[in-house]
């Protein structure tokens, strides 16, 4: 039976999805990651669809219900390598993938789950202005 | 040229989006046209699938002034009582998204749908290459 590869690279977990997915193996994918989380203590999970040239709202919701359970388990999700054609398709079919994070590459990808991370450790400001240079980050530690 | 395949499980649904790919690019549409062909088939299918209890596809090559691409689903469902509502934008009766009918009717540039409480629905999308 096919299934979807996760790998480990340090505290995140990376898959890439390159068969067309079914029910049994979304469901599959997200026991196998959910698992995976806990036993690796991981902070991030970065789903590479460029292998993907279709993109339905069942896909659309495996991929949300993935970022949800993930965000429970304190790890951070990010979508990267969308195809140009199935992000036109989304978008007019009305499904804009609300609480899942995109990125263009895996480059981009994994910085921003390295930030995300640095901020929940506490090594980054909230947001990347939102306090002025030298105000407070001191007394806070 | 007509091609019917069974829609009777979530693997047959991974069968139609390749058979939909395959008849798209032979009809000559662009990528996109084939990318929202291929995605409107998947909705439509798990529909057919979810909500008709299983049914089969059509995959037709037509020709007006441009080829073209039409698919018609067929279930001996329950049918859909209210097809108004069921084309409204964010309506569900089950576990979707309530993004099938309305979304798939945006991606096709001809969408048909004719139901019968009791009899099932049939759904007729059309895409033409442009």
């Amino acid at each position: 039976m096919d299934h979807i590869p996760i790998l480990r690279m340090g505290e995140f977990l990376l898959i890439t999805v390159q068969v067309d997915m079914h029910d049994r193996l979304a469901i599959n994918l997200q026991d196998n990651l959910t698992e995976q989380i806990v036993r690796y203590n991981s902070r991030g999970v970065l789903i590479d669809i460029s292998s993907l040239d279709v993109v339905d709202s069942f896909i659309g919701r495996m991929l949300g219900n993935i970022a949800a359970m993930s965000r429970v388990l304190d790890a951070q999700t990010v979508v990267v390598g969308m195809q140009p054609a199935v992000a036109i398709t989304l978008v007019e079919l009305g499904l804009s993938l609300p609480g899942i994070r995109t990125a263009l590459n895996v480059e981009r990808g994994m910085q921003i789950l390295r930030e995300e991370t640095a901020r929940a450790m506490g090594e980054l400001p909230e947001e990347p202005d939102a306090q002025p240079l030298g105000g407070g980050f001191d007394e806070a530690v | 040229m007509a091609d019917t395949l069974p829609i009777r499980s979530s693997e047959d649904i991974v069968l139609v989006r390749t058979a939909v790919r395959k008849a798209a690019i032979a009809a000559k549409l662009g990528l996109v046209d084939q990318t929202k062909l291929v995605t409107a088939a998947s909705e439509i299918a798990r529909n057919t699938l979810d909500y008709g209890k299983g049914g089969n596809v059509i995959i037709e090559r037509v020709q007006a002034a441009k080829p073209g691409i039409r698919l018609t689903f067929e279930d001996r469902g329950p049918g859909i009582p209210n097809l108004e509502l069921a084309l409204t934008d964010g309506w569900t009766s089950g576990s979707g998204m309530g993004l099938g009918l309305s979304g798939t009717r945006r991606l096709m540039d001809d969408f048909h749908i004719a139901s019968k409480p009791g009899e099932g629905t049939t759904v007729i999308i059309t895409k033409w290459s442009r």
